[in-house]
């Protein structure tokens, strides 16, 4: 803590996380629908003393105050610390192309799973996020995935008794 | 001693053959999820929450008690044989444990981590007997006032005491709060967007998995290390007696560091490890020993993160305020199994409580007897291949969402969440005060409500009550504090060299 004075040398270019602009208009736009949704509300029943749209309001304005915080923070050259863990190399870029691919493995998962059921989209999920990550070895990535949702399937059915849906596979499974 | 009682009533609950099996299946499924390498505790909870849906509450209840511990215990596992803990708890047995570990102590390491867990495990849940039901005698007689208080008090604690950056932590709390309002509770929808789906809220659990488990699996994926990392094999965990002359003054230091800390509103293990850390050096024999290995420092550290793990129960069952992230995860199991979390749980559901209670040691008494003679199993666990492990978390995570009701929209919320839990991760937003405030949040609206309408809409009902004017004293004293010690160095943070590579 007391070891980084010396590099506040004035005149030195100061690092700016221009993504952290972006942070703060997200939070002002959630701050200003949640003031908008609050004035969209009527006033409560006679026994409710604290208004629907009191705490909206509440949160709203005080997300809008934050995020012009964070602005004139960022201005200012606050950076954040990014998470470290077991498995983060933040020396490396950051490969946001993986993590897009990712959402769109997830987005098939979740517009097919009523039609195609869990037994099948959980195996497509498994598989395709286990190839996004890295894994070549396809054979043996569907024998898991299929192992996975099928086997999750039954343990829900028989040992949990909750019956996931099976979608097509309905009378099959 | 009616206490003792009322636990021997548990254990006789507890120990019947069918409770005892899913004792020793949580311990095994908390210990095996715990040690994957990215799994912390609450993750580890919330990734195995489904699990427990469809057994009854006594059984769910006493197989979440050995995920708890095993979870606990995995993660620091997971830290002594890894370089980097994956857990701010873990973060100081990491220092010395690692350095034994690669010294070829790997075993001792393991081993006086997982006796010291025992002990202050057992230290801890004893006080925890003790102390909770007066706690809550106590609490119960409060009124809504006093409650409101404590909640705005357990909100402002874990976002302003905690986490290095107080603007963040209130951002995150704040965004917690805004997820809190979603639903018609108040007879009104708010946030709803017209979706009927959305009129009871968005679920917590769905919540908790997405944060946790969605958003790291996504901040791992962006920084993917592409070489692997060095894993110490590990033997038979055993200590000679020099070991357990060292260790036993530890264990105990540091389950009197942990338990107080965890059991106090702002509570968390980063302070009580970290003070046991450094009395341990200060009043080892050989401080040199200290950074290359001592196992003072892995003793220590250990059993302060374990007590206070146990001292976080005191809040959650005394009270229902949740500290941690993993204790908020607890509350969550707890609401899911239709139990109304507060200061009466103790009366209104003491056979459940206390069974829980006797599961706490059980559990921990088990987690020693498996986890010994498993280590190089779990050892085993850590050369996973990395893309099976994180598609295997976004598998179980979606299931897990999935499986609250069946509603792709669910899965659709999880995504949503989970991009927001990895911008979270990106900008170094910390995750428990959203948590938090998610669950609180609605509490505190509902308090305030119950207040008003007893003193007819009289505000002054507000710091009517003796505890909830000694609360707001005290944050007041708090913020005066921060602000104070803000105005005196004005420095922003030091640019950090990280900087380049996170801004995409």
């Amino acid at each position: 803590m007391s070891t980084v004075e010396k590099h506040e040398t004035p005149g030195r270019t100061r690092l700016v996380d221009k993504a952290q602009y972006g942070l703060a208009a997200f939070l002002a736009v959630v701050g200003a629908y949640v003031v908008y949704d609050a004035t969209t509300l009527s006033d409560g029943f006679a026994d409710q003393p604290v208004q629907p749209y009191a705490f909206p309001y509440v949160v709203g304005t005080v997300l809008v105050v934050l995020a012009a915080l964070l602005a004139i923070a960022t201005a200012r050259g606050d950076v954040p610390a990014a998470e470290e863990g077991e498995d983060v190399d933040l020396t490396q870029p950051s490969d946001w192309a993986t993590v897009a691919k990712l959402v769109v493995v997830f987005l098939a998962n979740i517009l097919l799973v009523d039609w195609l059921g869990w037994a099948i989209t959980g195996a497509m999920l498994f598989v395709g996020t286990a190839y996004v990550l890295g894994s070549r070895t396809l054979i043996r990535d569907v024998a898991v995935g299929v192992a996975l949702s099928v086997g999750t399937w039954y343990g829900f059915y028989s040992g949990l008794g909750l019956a996931i849906p099976a979608g097509i596979l309905d009378g099959i499974l | 001693m009616d206490s003792l009682n009322l636990l021997m009533d548990g254990f006789a609950q507890a120990l019947t053959v069918q409770n005892l099996f899913y004792a020793v299946v949580g311990v095994f499924l908390g210990t095996a999820v715990g040690v994957l390498p990215g799994i912390g505790p609450a993750m580890t909870l919330a990734l195995l929450l489904p699990i427990t849906y469809s057994v009854g509450p006594d059984s769910a209840l006493i197989m979440f008690a050995g995920i708890y511990y095993g979870g606990m215990y995995g993660g620091s596992t997971t830290s002594i044989l890894l370089n980097t803990p994956g857990e701010s708890s873990s973060v100081v047995t990491a220092i010395e444990g690692n350095k034994m570990a690669k010294k070829g102590r790997a075993a001792q390491a393991l081993a006086t981590a997982a006796i010291g867990s025992f002990v202050a495990g057992t230290i801890g849940t004893l006080l925890l007997v003790l102390f909770a039901p007066s706690v809550a005698g106590q609490v119960v007689k409060l009124g809504n006032p006093s409650n409101f208080a404590l909640i705005l008090l357990a909100l402002f604690a874990v976002t302003a005491v905690l986490g290095t950056s107080r603007l963040r932590g209130f951002i995150a709390l704040f965004l917690g709060l805004a997820i809190g309002l979603v639903g018609g509770q108040t007879g009104q929808a708010r946030l709803t967007f017209g979706n009927p789906l959305l009129a009871d809220g968005i679920d917590i659990v769905v919540v908790a998995v997405a944060i946790f488990a969605i958003g790291e699996a996504l901040w791992v994926a962006a920084h993917l290390r592409r070489r692997p990392l060095d894993i110490i094999p590990v033997g038979q965990p055993w200590m000679s007696r020099e070991d357990w002359g060292r260790s036993w003054k530890p264990w105990l230091r540091g389950t009197a560091f942990g338990f107080p800390f965890g059991a106090l509103p702002a509570g968390g293990a980063e302070i009580p490890t970290f003070l046991s850390y450094v009395t341990e050096r200060k009043l080892a024999k050989h401080p040199e020993e200290f950074g290359k290995g001592a196992i003072e420092g892995v003793a220590g550290p250990e059993a302060a993160n374990n007590a206070s793990a146990a001292g976080t129960l005191v809040p959650l069952l005394a009270i229902g305020l949740p500290t941690t992230a993993t204790a908020a995860i607890m509350l969550l199991a707890i609401q899911s199994y239709g139990i109304e979390t507060g200061p009466q749980l103790f009366d209104t559901e003491p056979d459940l409580v206390w069974a829980l209670l006797a599961s706490l040691f059980i559990g921990n008494t088990l987690l020693l007897l498996l986890n010994l003679p498993l280590a190089p199993l779990w050892a085993k666990l850590l050369q996973i291949p990395r893309p099976y492990l994180y598609a295997g978390i976004l598998f179980f995570a979606s299931l897990g969402a999935y499986s609250v009701s069946f509603q792709p929209f669910d899965l659709a919320l999880l995504l949503v969440i989970g991009l927001l839990g990895l911008a979270m991760r990106r900008f170094g937003l910390p995750v428990l005060p959203l948590i938090i405030g998610v669950i609180l949040g609605p509490k505190l609206e509902e308090q305030l409500t119950t207040s008003l309408q007893i003193s007819s809409g009289d505000v002054s009902t507000l710091w009517s009550e003796p505890v909830a004017v000694i609360v707001y004293a005290f944050i007041a004293l708090a913020l005066v504090a921060i602000l104070a010690s803000g105005l005196r160095k004005p420095k922003p943070e030091a640019p950090v060299e990280e900087k380049e590579e996170v801004s995409a």
